[in-house]
């Protein structure tokens, strides 16, 4: 079991993190601390959690390049809504935000599921609505943090058991989506479906259902994040989150999710973030300019890629390709 | 599920549409084109003003020297999302250049030598190692960006050398722009290799079903590179006349470009998934994208306001045929019962 996890992807990619890490500390021992381990953990939490939502949507063949305006925009909605009623209980905003997010997931998810259009198009032009909606919802002023609610800014940072809310919710949302890809139909769907749509169809799976659970899913979750993101840097603007789609892409393709659909696990996926998360963290300490971080990441993705390109040669290039036009071709090869 | 089996049960075929010459896509855009020119000029008195509409170009121009190229590579069922990465990492080198005291020819030559190299690079790992290119491109995209930011820092490149200003802020002819006509002058150039040469059709060819053009003796991973190559070069070309008009070069110049430069491709009705699509609907869909953002500049609607039309606008347009198909299978379905 142990040997089988070292020799796997994400073994050695959890002992290139593990190395780093610790290659770190030797520079600066105060870096391997636990309280420094829980702020990286910390640090990382939201990218792991877009990340996992993430990896769904591309486990079933799609992409959502609208992860980061979700996030802007029910981060934006959250802080008005906290800002005009600073009474307001915060569960009740923290389901507003699950609503908004998953609403907005769902509207990717219906575009993919009912019209069967290519879900890179869809993303885009949703990533630029919605970030145009946070724009017109606020018309381009700022929430500060003297604005929000004591309780607003404190959950995330309220410690239980000396590890912050914030990285509960990540530990809480990894264990689930563990449990959930690994045991349950509902989540091994997902692999069928992008694994062989045509094999899934033929298997009762409902494919496009399947990909608009994804998109739901990575909507949700993205809505959590807007609310955190906005709570954790105490300040709500048009541009929170620009460009962080793609460092979520990153983490999970680091993490070995296969961009051609239906490979990838939990456990690495979230190694691929933490790899990211500790890249960023590593490089002040060592005295690296933060301006490397952006090359760096660019090249480890493109170092993992062809990695895993080796190990899966002879897979479809697939990826702008609807899995419903395999499913359908099926009748036509057996006459 | 029954309707999309029918519809797929020719896989990779062209579709055969028997629609009349108006209902084509170029016919759509050009009536939208119009349309959108009668309100502009309604609304705002400025806008057929001849130098203002020049100075409406110098919004696109860029842009829609990507768009060519990207055209046929999404034609070809690659896409490349690191472009605007290019543009960074070639204004970038051609800024270090310049503070060198290279003349003028040499830091352009430069800037168009970095784009094919980029492009190169690209292909390169798309066809050598069997990489989706939308994996490889995302990588870049950070890599050719994160190049420039290390170079760079927050720097800025301000010491071009004189006469540098030419490529994106002269005019070769009254009010028609160097970049306008460099526009046109590529159009025509893409026009020609897309709808009159070997070298456009392999490229339809490949985008329909590239096993089928492998074993019919195309070379199709040289064809990838010479496409991604190409997407290089005029990512080059854009990014010595981006960084000529404004003057000067930061790590973060052209953000969020790539965006706008698949949207001008897929409005112009080449299809995503490869396969079809024209150079004339491309630039009709530059045109109509240049138009309303101009008319909507003149009439001080904010940028990112424009965003949210641009993507409404690129989502239409791919769920509009879609509906279309649907309820004609549907009313074909109801007519055979």
């Amino acid at each position: 079991m142990l040997r089988r996890f070292i020799y796997s992807r994400e073994g050695i990619l959890s002992m290139i993190v593990l190395a780093m890490f610790l290659a770190v500390g030797t520079i600066s021992p105060d870096f391997i601390s636990v309280s420094n381990s829980i702020s990286i953990f910390n640090d990382t939490s939201i990218l792991i959690m877009l990340a996992l939502g993430q990896m769904l949507v591309i486990l079933t063949r799609c992409i959502d390049l609208s992860v980061a305006a979700n996030v802007a925009f029910t981060g934006m909605v959250v802080a008005m809504v906290n800002q005009y009623f600073p009474t307001l209980n915060m569960f009740v905003l923290m389901l507003l935000a699950l609503g908004i997010g998953a609403f907005l997931g769902a509207i990717n998810g219906l575009f993919v599921w009912l019209l069967k259009v290519p879900s890179i198009v869809i993303t885009l032009g949703t990533m630029s609505i919605y970030r145009g909606a946070t724009f017109l919802l606020s018309d381009g002023a700022w929430v500060n943090s003297h604005q929000m609610s004591e309780a607003f800014i404190g959950l995330p940072r309220y410690e239980i058991l000396s590890i912050p809310v914030l990285a509960w919710m990540a530990i809480i949302t990894i264990l689930l989506a563990f449990w959930t890809m690994k045991f349950s139909v509902w989540g091994r769907n997902f692999y069928s479906a992008g694994g062989n749509p045509m094999a899934a169809f033929y298997s009762g799976v409902n494919v496009g259902k399947v990909q608009f659970y994804a998109f739901l899913v990575s909507g949700t979750l993205a809505g959590l994040c807007g609310y955190l993101w906005v709570s954790r840097f105490a300040v709500a603007y048009v541009d929170v989150a620009n460009g962080f789609e793609l460092q979520v892409i990153a983490a999970c393709v680091i993490g070995g999710v296969s961009i051609v659909g239906g490979l990838g696990t939990v456990v690495g996926c979230v190694i691929g973030a933490l790899f990211i998360g500790v890249v960023n963290n590593a490089l002040p300490i060592i005295g690296v300019s933060p301006f490397w971080q952006m090359a760096i990441s660019g090249l480890v993705i493109i170092i993992a890629v062809v990695a895993n390109a080796s190990s899966d040669k002879d897979k479809a290039r697939i990826i702008l390709r609807k899995p419903e036009a395999s499913v359908g071709s099926a009748p036509s090869q057996s006459h | 599920m029954d309707t999309i089996i029918k519809k797929s049960a020719t896989p990779d075929a062209l579709s055969t549409s028997k629609l009349p010459v108006f209902f084509r896509w170029e016919s759509l855009l050009i009536l939208i084109i119009v349309l959108v020119c009668v309100m502009n000029s309604y609304l705002s008195p400025y806008f057929l003003d001849p130098w203002n509409l020049s100075d409406a170009t110098f919004n696109f121009t860029e842009k829609a020297l990507i768009a060519l190229p990207m055209a046929m590579l999404i034609i070809a069922k690659e896409i490349d999302i690191s472009v605007a990465a290019i543009i960074s990492l070639s204004s970038t080198l051609m800024g270090l250049v310049a503070q060198m005291g290279a003349p003028v020819y040499m830091v352009a030559c430069v800037g168009v030598l970095v784009g094919a190299g980029c492009g190169l690079f690209n292909g390169a790992l798309v066809t050598g190692f069997k990489i989706p290119s939308i994996v490889v491109t995302i990588g870049t995209m950070s890599l050719f960006r994160g190049i420039s930011y290390v170079l760079l820092g927050d720097q800025v490149v301000r010491d071009y050398p004189a006469g540098f200003e030419f490529f994106g802020q002269g005019y070769v002819y009254w009010v028609f722009s160097f970049e306008l006509v460099l526009f046109v002058f590529f159009a025509l150039v893409f026009y020609w290799l897309l709808h009159r040469t070997k070298f456009g059709r392999y490229t339809y060819a490949i985008g329909n079903n590239p096993t089928a053009s492998y074993y019919s003796g195309i070379k199709v991973n040289k064809h990838r590179l010479i496409l991604f190559t190409l997407v290089g070069v005029m990512s080059g070309i854009a990014s010595v006349l981006l960084t000529s008009r404004l003057g000067s070069t930061r790590p973060s110049i052209a953000t969020g470009w790539e965006l706008s430069i698949i949207t001008m491709v897929v409005l112009g009705g080449v299809s995503i998934l490869g396969g079809s699509g024209t150079i004339g609907g491309v630039v009709l869909a530059v045109i109509l994208m240049g138009l309303v953002t101009f008319g909507m500049g003149l009439l001080n609607i904010p940028g990112i306001v424009m965003t949210i039309i641009v993507g409404v606008m690129l989502i239409t347009v791919v769920s509009v045929p879609v509906l279309i198909t649907f309820y004609k299978n549907k009313s074909n379905k109801a007519k055979a019962l």
